[in-house]
């Protein structure tokens, strides 16, 4: 007998037919949901409990950075980039450094580069560390969080050391960093090196051959390669789908090209992929830094922390105070002064979830005349209706948390 | 700092295909040399191949892109405003990531016609990015599934990194700010 029932209203969501006319459940997954990790909504349309569509809705937490940008000196943007991947901050602060940097054609000393590489991977590890112990607590193994999350203490604490703040770290300078790192910062990360393996072995003892991790996370949001690139991925989400893109080997930046590291890759780009790529580039990063110490150690440079820039640099303090030039310098780098070419650069560097691309347009002015942030969760995130559907709706909530979505950087 | 590594051979072999398929409708805004100093007269001209196409083949070029010249993967797309000719731009970076080859494309359109062709059917990624160029400088794409704004909430009244839309409440009387910014 045919079914004459009318459509009920919130039917508006039709990616599946509803040829067969079943009563279909609308669920709103956020916009505050513990499960999503950060505000963003998803309409989903249910059969049972099986995802046919949903409806994504972001821009919670948008904070106009592009906006703002038009209107700050060069140096005061770096605040601005750390509040988009709060998980990973000091790589969106090199990435802006950088870009200025690479726009007006500064150099910088070997030394200052492997500080930043040392940096940067610390800071690699801190989000992929967040990302693989929250999909742990998604599948119901908050035991691995609770430990491993001590480790992320210990690299905030470097972070502390180095400028003062834990999360927003507004870290480095155009030109190199702020001041050199203290003894209390090298010994800090040696330790964090020498310790975290056994950490992060625990961590792993705990998940990657535990039969229930593995039945609930392979086969769990598993995305195709061809579509993966054309959606746009990039990062861990797209080397888990077996594409070996990463940015330090494609384009190499910050003297990446001088240190030996692997680039982990997937097969099937599901969870379970997604999670061992996440967890073998952590290892690669401790190796990245350890090789990084060493090359510091055989350096004949042991000082410099900065370019030869004294148009970026701000003087000592205290030659400030007492010589007419640093006085001037410093006025002028204050007031957002420095010359910058006209001209248009793009630059990228790894961040941890993806190509973090900075598209920036100089008038020759003190601001940018356009800044344009390639976010990679907002590429990304687009991707994610057609990953769950078909899937249960337990298997969306983890789909998410290993796609590593950062409510701070999808909005920007 | 490195720019991206310069492919003299593939910024020459994409030129002359798309001078030969396209011809005039496509012209090199830059194009990156190993030996040319990069800085000419205090202007970085940029850091890798720039073309600027014509709209009414923007389409057709991209395809031509992706199909024959092997360029896929679309890094990112955004628009522009160019208050002194009453223009909105496209900028889209493409990336050969078997070639290590990326490239960036413009193209203008007045400001009262900012009417482009969706690349949605091209690359899925352009969906969210069309929507934020949409958004943000009132770019509209013909033949996009869904083209409503997506970080700004759904009433808003303009379309805000156009260069007249102040970044503050000018209203506000409290601030002197005529020292600082544009």
């Amino acid at each position: 007998m045919k079914n004459t029932a009318a459509k009920p209203d919130y039917w508006k969501h039709d990616l599946v037919p509803n040829t067969e006319h079943k009563d279909l459940n609308t669920l709103n997954l956020g916009p505050t949901h513990p499960a999503t990790h950060g505000i963003f909504q998803n309409v989903l349309t249910l059969d049972g409990e099986v995802i046919q569509s949903a409806e994504q809705t972001i821009g919670y937490i948008h904070r106009a950075f592009e906006k703002i940008a038009e209107r700050r000196p060069f140096y005061q943007i770096t605040t601005l980039t750390d509040r988009m991947n709060y998980c990973s901050s000091p790589i969106n602060n090199m990435g802006w450094h950088m870009t200025v940097e690479k726009l007006c054609g500064i150099e910088l000393p070997k030394r200052v580069e492997y500080m930043r590489v040392i940096v940067m991977e610390l800071a690699r590890i801190a989000d992929h560390l967040i990302c693989n112990s929250v999909i742990g607590v998604d599948t119901g193994a908050l035991t691995g969080f609770t430990y491993i999350f001590q480790q992320r203490e210990k690299i905030y604490d470097i972070y502390e050391e180095i400028c003062g703040a834990r999360l927003t770290t507004n870290m480095g300078r155009i030109g190199g960093f702020e001041r050199n790192f203290s003894d209390t910062c090298w010994a800090r990360i040696r330790e964090f090196v020498k310790n975290y393996p056994a950490a992060l072995k625990e961590f792993d003892n705990l998940l990657v051959r535990n039969r229930i991790f593995m039945d609930r996370t392979i086969n769990c949001g598993a995305f195709p390669a061809d579509r993966a690139l054309a959606y746009g991925f990039t990062g861990p989400n797209l080397r888990a789908c077996g594409v070996d893109y990463d940015v330090r080997v494609a384009d190499p930046y910050s003297g990446y090209q001088d240190f030996d590291f692997m680039v982990p890759i997937g097969q099937s780009g599901d969870t379970y992929d997604r999670f061992m790529v996440r967890d073998q580039e952590m290892k690669e990063s401790i190796s990245i830094i350890k090789q990084a110490l060493d090359k510091l150690d055989k350096l004949s440079d042991k000082k410099s922390y900065t370019a030869d820039v004294p148009e970026w640099v701000l003087p000592p303090k205290e030659n400030v105070y007492n010589q007419m030039e640093a006085l001037i310098w410093h006025f002028k780098i204050v007031m957002g002064e420095t010359n910058v070419p006209m001209g248009e650069v793009y630059h990228c560097v790894e961040g941890a979830n993806g190509e973090l691309g900075f598209y920036l347009v100089s008038d020759g002015g003190r601001t940018p005349a356009r800044l344009h942030f390639r976010r990679p969760c907002f590429i990304y995130y687009q991707a994610y209706p057609e990953m769950i559907k078909g899937t249960m709706l337990s298997d969306a909530i983890l789909t998410m948390s290993s796609m590593n979505v950062i409510a701070g950087e999808l909005d920007a | 700092m490195p720019a991206f590594t310069i492919k003299a051979d593939r910024d020459q072999l994409t030129i002359d295909k798309l001078a030969e398929r396209f011809g005039e409708h496509v012209a090199v805004d830059y194009k990156p040399s190993t030996d040319a100093p990069k800085v000419v007269e205090e202007v970085v001209l940029g850091d890798m191949l720039i073309l600027s196409v014509k709209r009414p083949v923007i389409h057709d070029v991209l395809k031509f892109l992706r199909d024959e010249l092997d360029f896929n993967f679309l890094t990112s797309l955004g628009g522009m405003h160019y208050p002194d000719r009453d223009a909105l731009g496209l900028v889209i970076h493409l990336h050969s990531m078997r070639n290590g080859h990326r490239i960036r494309l413009k193209s203008e359109a007045p400001i009262k016609d900012p009417v482009f062709p969706t690349f949605t059917d091209l690359w899925a990624t352009t969906n969210w990015m069309e929507r934020e160029a949409f958004d943000f400088f009132g770019l509209t794409f013909t033949g996009h599934p869904n083209l409503k704004r997506i970080l700004n909430m759904e009433d808003f009244p303009a379309f805000p990194l156009r260069k007249e839309y102040p970044l503050e409440d000018p209203t506000r009387e409290d601030k002197e700010d005529t020292f600082f910014g544009r």
